[in-house]
């Protein structure tokens, strides 16, 4: 059921993708998704598309991709609109992107990365996950990947090496099923995915335990390419501003297990800027 | 038990096992060829889903994707719903044999050495190190519950690892009942058919041969009639038994009808001969007495004559009392039981005769305390016999006598050396005056018969040509009584 979503949506992508570009041009608004969120909720997003098409008026297509890079670079080179990327590829390419949105978690525009283990693992940090299996999710998530390699380097290790084995998911939810089936011992993940499943599939949680959060980062956000049409812009992030205000935007946000959505700002970011560059990473 | 059985239920007993052990083999023989087959169809599926499973397996192991890794191969190993496709696990090794990636992931940490997860794992171990690099392989081993199907992961002629699935050997059990329920049931259904069906052509098959023993079994002293024995009318071997059993019948009631004639003539005979003695005996003194008579009356009845002639009659009238005392054998003569000193009384009787002779007696056994039999017919009995044997005895042989107790009887055993009795002779030598030698009136055996008779004992003789004659009595202890 999963992976036929996933394929059919990547199907879907590709009939449409490339080819639709030339003849309905800027018509339709092309929203690229990465798994920063729940994103194999196939008719989920079908309802929230319709939901954000009528708002806005403008026909809308979601875009799924496997990793986040191919978000970015479609998003990069203008290929998608709009896209719901994580924090750090964003300050990564800030220059072609404009913040639109960020959704509100808890109250606030913010998010952790935890650090998860098996329900039976005893680790306080991960300096204490030497040698053992870890999961993480894609090497452009923040939560999943640069927040614990960070961590790491100001433990004073290398991430290389320092596991006994460690890979990507690509995807928050399959770190936190990678960690529950005993696949990995650990992982890392986005605190709202671990969050959302704890509420919507807690028997699979049962399975780990938050080892440690990190400090509040801002949330993932909806970043727009640089040069979509400022009414456009305006209208779309209208409506996601307004979405917590009428009930079936509320409906939406609630199975989203969000807030709503507050205007996204670039200081937001900083502290996500800031370790990509203490990782010598940021561009 | 089963050897007395009728055999009109063993000939359809024995037809009832040759189906049963025919249905038995038969459908032995089915579901060993269905559980070949069984066995075959799930390795050529586990084979050919192992062969999917190893080509798709390239890529996520190449690219060191896990995940990818687990998400294949924990498609098939959590089927929802059981089939015969469904194993209970499927694991991943890496040319090092470590594991790569495992279905159970809990059981088999990534990158723990095969060799390292136990006895079943490490055997594996071996047969992995042995694995081709195309060909893959069934392993069973016997103290596993599984078996395992080890399929190589090549790509480009690299080996990149292996796939093993583990299979329960249990796997076979459902359908393994199936076929055994299927054919159990199509086998009941034949016997169903042939059980009647085998006891009904079995009683057919006994009943000839039960009339045939029917008809035997109506065989004793009487002979049964041809008409009453419904026999089976047929050429085959009973059909012929069968007519033989007639003809023998036949034969047999002839036979019987002649032996009851000769019996007659015989009985009759024998009255003859006792007639002929009887008229014998008295007719001698009689003659003489008559005589007597005569010459008395015709001198004129003188004293000196009638004083002569009346204890000639007196003398000649005793020798017909004698003769038919010795007839009327005296039954009812009150004497005490047997003891060992009438048996010595016979020893110290007969001395003088066996001196005369100049034989040997020999005497065995004893009598240890009283027997309940009548002392004076005992003592007559064996001393009738000792005195035949004395008779018959060649001068200087021995003389044996034996007494025993046995089976509640008193044995006695009288044996001497001599002229054998001939054949023809044996069957008449019990009857009166029948002597065969020249002294005697030849009623001594005649009477130590009806005395064994009197006693409801038993007397037998055997003579045979080498010259040992023996006579042996049996008396039942308290016999007279009853």
């Amino acid at each position: 059921m999963k992976r036929r979503s996933l394929l059919l949506g990547m199907g879907a992508a590709l009939a449409t993708g490339p080819f639709a570009l030339a003849s309905e041009a800027r018509a339709t608004l092309r929203i690229g998704l990465t798994p920063v969120f729940l994103d194999d909720q196939a008719a989920f997003l079908n309802r929230w598309r319709d939901y954000l098409q009528q708002r806005t008026g403008v026909p809308i297509q979601f875009v799924q991709r496997s990793s986040y890079r191919e978000i970015l670079e479609q998003v990069v080179t203008g290929e998608l609109d709009l896209a719901w990327l994580c924090g750090f590829p964003y300050v990564m390419e800030r220059r072609y992107l404009r913040l639109m949105v960020a959704p509100v978690f808890q109250g606030k525009p913010e998010y952790h990365s935890y650090l998860i283990g098996q329900s039976t693992q005893d680790a306080d940090d991960i300096a204490d996950l030497k040698d053992k299996v870890f999961a993480f999710s894609d090497p452009n998530s923040f939560s999943g990947y640069l927040y614990p390699r960070h961590r790491l380097q100001q433990e004073g290790f290398a991430i290389e090496g320092y596991f006994r084995r460690s890979f990507f998911t690509w995807s928050h939810r399959k770190v936190v099923e990678a960690v529950a089936v005993g696949l990995a011992d650990a992982g890392a993940v986005a605190g709202y995915v671990w969050e959302t499943m704890d509420k919507l599939y807690p028997r699979v949680t049962a399975n780990t335990r938050v080892i440690r959060r990190s400090a509040a980062y801002g949330f993932p956000p909806f970043v727009a390419r640089a040069d979509l049409d400022g009414d456009v812009f305006e209208r779309v992030q209208a409506v996601f501003l307004a979405m917590r205000h009428d009930v079936d935007g509320a409906r939406l946000l609630e199975e989203l297990n969000l807030d709503g959505f507050v205007p996204a700002e670039d200081a937001m970011y900083e502290s996500i800027a800031e370790i990509a560059k203490d990782s010598r990473l940021a561009g | 038990m089963f050897r007395n059985l009728s055999f009109r239920y063993k000939i359809p007993l024995r037809a009832t096992l040759l189906v049963l052990i025919t249905a038995f083999m038969l459908t032995a023989a089915i579901v060993l060829r269905e559980y070949d087959q069984m066995r075959s169809d799930i390795f050529d599926n586990a084979e050919n889903l192992g062969q999917v499973l190893a080509r798709t397996l390239i890529t996520p192991i190449q690219y060191d994707d896990l995940w990818r890794a687990f998400e294949i191969i924990n498609i098939p190993a959590h089927a929802t719903k059981p089939s015969s496709l469904a194993a209970d696990l499927l694991l991943v090794v890496d040319a090092e044999q470590r594991v790569l990636v495992s279905s159970q992931p809990r059981y088999h940490p990534v990158s723990t050495p095969l060799a390292d997860l136990g006895e079943i794992y490490a055997a594996l171990a071996d047969e992995i190190a042995n694995l081709g690099l195309y060909a893959s392989r069934a392993v069973e081993l016997p103290d596993s519950g599984y078996f395992h199907l080890l399929m190589p992961i090549v790509h480009d002629g690299v080996p990149l690892g292996v796939l093993v699935m583990e299979y329960p050997k249990s796997i076979y059990k459902p359908r393994f009942y199936s076929i055994v329920s299927r054919s159990a049931f199509i086998t009941l259904l034949v016997l169903l058919v042939l059980l009647p069906l085998s006891w009904y052509w079995g009683r057919r098959m006994a009943d000839p041969l039960v009339q045939l023993a029917d008809c035997m079994g109506m065989v004793s002293e009487r002979i049964p009639d041809t008409q009453e024995c419904r026999l089976y009318q047929s050429r085959d071997e009973i059909g012929r038994a069968g007519e033989q059993l007639k003809r023998m019948l036949l034969a047999l009631s002839e036979k019987q009808a002649l032996e009851q004639q000769i019996i007659a003539s015989e009985r009759l005979a024998a009255i003859g001969r006792i007639t002929a003695g009887i008229a014998h005996e008295v007719n001698n003194p009689l003659g003489g007495m008559l005589n007597a008579i005569s010459t008395w009356k015709r001198h004129g009845q003188p004293e000196h004559l009638a004083e002569k002639t009346l204890p000639l009659l007196e003398r000649g009238l005793l020798q017909i009392k004698e003769t038919v005392a010795a007839l009327l054998v005296e039954a009812r003569v009150q004497s005490h039981p047997l003891t060992d000193a009438d048996l010595h009384d016979i020893q110290t009787l007969l001395q003088p005769h066996i001196n005369n002779k100049r034989l040997s007696l020999k005497w065995q056994g004893a009598l240890a305390e009283a027997v309940d039999l009548p002392s004076t017919q005992v003592r007559q009995v064996l001393m009738n016999l000792l005195l035949n044997a004395v008779q018959a005895a060649d001068p200087g042989s021995q003389v044996l006598c034996g007494t025993e107790l046995k089976d509640g009887c008193l044995l006695i055993r009288v044996e001497n050396q001599g002229e054998p009795i001939p054949p023809e002779q044996q069957s008449h030598l019990f009857e009166p005056f029948v002597s065969h030698s020249q002294q005697g009136h030849g009623l001594g055996l005649w009477v130590t018969y009806q005395l064994v008779q009197q006693m409801h004992g038993d007397i037998y003789v055997n003579s045979i040509a080498s010259g040992t004659t023996v006579f042996v009595v049996c008396l039942p202890i308290g016999g007279s009584e009853r």
